[in-house]
């Protein structure tokens, strides 16, 4: 049964699409089906819990291309979190996309969709994938379905940011990731997902710090400086795209892969022995210090996000790097509540796109007089970026923050909490400028003070609720603490028996 | 298998000779009849039945199996032996399956080239080059592989030849120098092997071969071997002839020539390697690698570089064609189970990438009537499907996972870390990087550029382009996920020939 289910979860987005193409002619059928399809995908992630918490990590084989090396699908808590992450948002993108691309007028709404679907499947593929052949194959499956999206418009912005979008992500994956996996391949003799991991006893600490560096820098998704170049240049899609790929699904399946990589390839004891994260650890610091620095100067309100988005996944990098059981949770943490936290804000940069044509942060001066319930979203999301209580970010922040205190890394402990100073320098103005500056004065002639004038009912209800869900996951913080158990006390946990 | 149960059981045993002969007596039938569609048709029957016969063989000797066969019952050393293992049925079936499939859509490809009455001519050339690269594949007579050889290079002259480009004649002409230069040197390393032995069978000639080791005679004829198919498969730097070669052949037929021809002499290769010099001798006395290695590589940077910068859609894929060759030759000269089942199963894999890439490229022409790139721009909105097609092909060129290009890639990459080559490793992932780049650069063209204007109305290919081209692109989809055709009969294959050594 559960194997199924796993089958089901590929399927389900990529038969959606099918439809979806089958119902090009309807609007509104497609767009029902896009998210009966979400929600079917969302209850099947949902329904691997009871076993996963059971401790189970069920397991299909689909096919076998290479001698010993499988096409195989396993669930374990770590790719669990991140496909429930995934598939969630995904409901909440859809309701938004339709009215986000209808609001916008955005042509081919068709083709969008179908590949909007099939990037799903592939997050999903590379959430549940239980060796690291299966997973490369996924990560390169999201490149390709999403450059489409990311070229979506076709004129020579989206062009030109769809070739840096493929160059930087293709030529990283094919050139340091693929030469890791191969490389790996060739030292452990197996390239399956084992807790405690493959690779103790049979790769020197030099040979390991090779390859854990040629795995972070190959995972161009992860967007670690000097390879981050591609985000930002994918801003040109619309912005659901940005909401869900570019803040949640492409990037979080960067940084998950890393994640994992650490924890059941290498082992995060190994890695702690070896000090094979070193140089990761630093690029990863001061990719989040520089990249929150450049956020600062970026006037355009998605390539501030975008920016901000760099320098979030290389806390999830740090905490994987640091390699002990605070830091690891911190990082699995920060997948899911800076999720969260960034989806909200790109939706509230695609309502007032939407609502009020406003792209800079310049032009948004008393806006959220007008746009009330978009900005305080955005409020919202904001803090839970910069990881201040009562919002989820805050738990992320600070397991981060013990874990490197654990390492005995004081340097790291400061340049964290410089860059969440950095972070409110960056987010709050934007916040600010909306609701204390006046209107411009031809704006505010157009309509009588205290008029609301928001996106589309589809966009505002998604993001009131992603704001929420910062508020609920400040509350789950100790569940979701106590169900990333397993594996942070890794060498006898039960996926080491499959 | 069906088709192998509803046989009569003497008609199996003759299935090696009804092969050949299919191809081999459509072949003068189509040029009697003077009726371009009636000889298309009759060229297509025979083809498609040779590949069944193709299958029901491979179905024969899968699992380790061989046949040997007795032409015209004069057993050998007095009569010509027909020897097939699965390495022979392998390639049996890239030289009939992607034959038929390119000749399938053929018809359409020649309709705006020529007259009606001379198409059944042509047909007649395409039957007897398949016809002999069959013979070539089978033969187990050291001389009849040149004798087939032989036909197949002159088949190939006259087919490229046809260009409509009049540059045609001058690369068949550089072709026919080249190529004769090759069968030459062949012909003379026959000849010593037989004045040291006194056989031409190639399994008595392994056996007497071992004790001339040390001969003079015996280094001579291998070194006259190596380089005579060195340049028949256009081995760099002996690759002169085969970009102009592809480049103004005419149409689909350039799908069939690089899809078949480098491979068959490839095959050749292999055989006379393994099965007739002996590993040993080759790698070991003779110092192969050394040669091979180098080269190789020097091909795979230098040709691929140069794919980078072609304007021609069709030069383009040919320069790649001789990178690709390099992936092959390297698979040999790593000598380990990794790298050899790369080299065979890349053979068949890049035959089905290139052809189907070929022949997308050819129903593209078949609308534009020109190749160059700039011609091709924005066809991606006028031909979508073909541009699809040709999408996926090339995808699966640069070796992405769920293509067949993928697996070839990574067997060859493992062949080179068991062999604690790291800098080989890196080179291939760098010249996996450049295939993005020319494979990325025409896709570029393809879907972004603008039309111009006198091609901005081209209609769709016609279906029986289409559909061959879509069975290519499939195929290389299939092939990257079920590799027990390819990759895993390929394993059986190096194991069994690295086995025996």
């Amino acid at each position: 049964m559960t194997g199924i289910l796993l089958y089901a979860s590929l399927l389900v987005p990529i038969t959606g699409g099918l439809l979806l193409v089958a119902q090009k002619d309807s609007p509104n059928t497609r767009d029902v089906i896009s998210v009966v399809t979400a929600a079917i995908l969302f209850a099947i992630v949902l329904s691997f819990y009871p076993a996963v918490l059971a401790g189970d990590t069920p397991s299909v084989t689909l096919a076998e291309p290479i001698k010993g090396l499988g096409i195989t699908f396993t669930v374990e808590p770590l790719g669990l979190l991140f496909a429930t992450v995934a598939s969630g948002l995904w409901i909440l993108t859809t309701i938004y996309a339709v009215g986000y691309m209808r609001g916008a007028n955005e042509a081919n709404q068709t083709r969008f969709f179908l590949c909007f679907a099939i990037s799903i499947a592939a997050a999903i593929g590379i959430a549940f994938a239980g060796n690291l052949l299966t997973l490369f194959v996924f990560y390169e499956m999201l490149t390709l379905a999403t450059y489409p999206l990311v070229t979506h418009k076709g004129n020579e912005d989206a062009r030109r940011g769809g070739r840096i979008y493929l160059g930087i992500l293709m030529g990283t994956s094919i050139g340091l990731l693929l030469f890791a996996v191969l490389w790996t391949y060739q030292i452990a003799g197996t390239l399956d997902f084992t807790a405690g991991g493959i690779l103790e006893g049979k790769a020197s600490p030099t040979i390991a710090l090779i390859l854990l560096t040629l795995f972070a820098f190959g995972t161009g998704k992860a967007a670690l400086m000097p390879f981050h170049r591609w985000l930002p240049s994918a801003m040109v899609a619309p912005t659901p795209v940005s909401a869900l790929l570019h803040a949640v699904a492409v990037v979080k399946a960067g940084v998950f892969t890393v994640l994992k990589i650490s924890v059941y390839i290498f082992g995060i004891d190994f890695i702690a022995e070896t000090g094979a994260g070193t140089i990761i650890l630093w690029v990863a610091a001061f990719t989040l210090t520089a990249a929150s620095l450049i956020a600062l100067t970026k006037d355009n309100l998605k390539a501030r996000l975008a920016y901000s988005t760099v320098g979030q996944l290389s806390y999830v990098i740090v905490g994987a790097m640091l390699a002990n059981s605070a830091a690891i949770a911190g990082a699995a943490m920060q997948i899911a509540m800076h999720a969260m936290g960034k989806i909200t804000l790109f939706f509230c940069a695609g309502a007032i796109y939407v609502a009020a044509h406003k792209t800079e942060i310049s032009q948004l001066d008393g806006l959220g007089r007008r746009m009330p319930y978009t900005f305080a979203a955005f409020f919202i999301g904001s803090v839970s970026i910069i990881g201040l209580p009562p919002l989820g970010g805050a738990w992320s922040k600070w397991f981060l923050l013990m874990g490197s205190a654990d390492a005995g890394q004081w340097i790291l402990m400061g340049l964290l909490l410089l860059s969440s100073l950095l972070n409110i320098a960056y987010l709050m103005p934007i916040v600010g400028r909306g609701f204390f500056r006046p209107l411009p004065a031809d704006e505010a002639a157009r309509l009588p003070a205290g008029t609301i004038e928001e996106a589309p009912l589809n966009c505002v209800v998604p993001l009131c609720l992603t704001a929420a869900g910062c508020v609920a996951l400040f509350l789950f913080g100790d569940a979701i603490y106590n169900y990333l158990q397993p594996i942070l006390s890794a060498p006898e946990a039960p996926a080491a028996d499959q | 298998m069906l088709l192998v149960t509803s046989v009569p059981f003497d008609m199996i045993e003759q299935l090696p000779a009804i092969q050949l002969l299919l191809t081999l007596l459509a072949a003068p039938i189509c040029s009697m009849l003077r009726n371009g569609d009636l000889s298309w048709r009759i060229a297509t029957a025979a083809s498609w039945a040779s590949a069944a016969c193709a299958f029901a063989i491979l179905h024969q000797v899968w699992g380790g199996g061989s046949i040997s066969y007795e032409m015209g019952g004069w057993p050998p050393p007095w009569g010509i032996e027909v020897v097939i293992d699965e390495l022979t049925a392998i390639i049996l079936l890239l030289v009939t399956l992607f034959g038929a499939l390119v000749m399938t859509a053929l018809r359409q490809s020649l309709t705006s080239i020529m007259r009606h009455q001379r198409q059944s001519l042509y047909y007649t050339t395409f039957l007897l080059c398949m016809a002999s690269l069959i013979g070539i594949t089978i033969t187990g007579d050291a001389f009849n592989v040149f004798v087939f050889l032989e036909i197949s290079s002159l088949a190939t002259y006259t087919l490229i030849a046809r260009g409509r480009d009049r540059r045609a004649l001058t690369a068949a002409f550089r072709y026919l120098i080249m190529g004769t230069i090759g069968a030459t040197f062949i012909l003379i390393a026959i000849g010593f092997m037989y004045m040291l032995t006194g056989t031409l069978n190639m399994a008595d000639l392994a056996e007497r071969l071992p004790q001339h080791h040390d001969n003079k005679v015996l280094h001579a004829s291998f070194a006259f071997f190596t380089i005579g198919i060195a340049i028949k498969f256009a081995m760099f730097p002996m690759h002169y002839w085969l970009p102009n070669a592809y480049t103004y052949a005419p149409k689909a037929t350039t799908a069939f020539l690089a899809a078949t021809a480098t491979k068959v002499s490839l095959y050749v290769m292999i055989r006379f390697i393994f099965d007739v010099y002996g590993v040993e001798f080759a790698f070991g006395q003779m110092q192969l690698g050394t040669l091979l290695v180098p080269l190789s590589i020097a091909g795979i940077l230098v040709a691929s570089l140069t794919a980078v910068f072609q304007t021609d859609a069709k030069r383009l894929l040919a320069w790649s064609s001789v990178a690709q060759l390099g992936y092959m030759t390297l698979g040999l000269a790593l000598l380990n189970v990794n790298g050899l089942t790369a080299a065979i199963a890349h053979m068949f894999n890049h035959a089905m990438m290139k052809a189907g890439l070929f022949l997308a490229v050819a129903t593209m022409i078949y609308r534009t009537q020109t190749s160059s790139l700039a011609s091709l721009s924005g066809i991606g909105r006028t031909m979508p499907w073909t541009t699809a097609a040709f999408a996926i092909l090339g995808i699966g060129l640069i070796g992405v996972p769920f293509t067949a290009g993928f697996i070839s890639k990574w067997y060859l990459i493992t062949g080179a870390l068991d062999k604690d080559w790291l800098p080989v490793a890196i080179l291939l992932i760098v010249s996996s990087l450049m295939a993005i780049a020319y494979i990325g650069k025409m896709l570029d063209v393809m879907y972004f550029k603008p039309a111009p204007a006198e091609f901005a109305e081209v209609k769709e290919g016609p279906m029986s382009m289409l559909i061959p081209c879509w069975a290519f692109a499939l195929l290389t989809i299939y092939f990257g996920i079920d590799t027990r055709l390819t990759a895993g009969l390929a394993e059986r294959i190096a194991s069994s020939l690295l086995g025996g050594s």
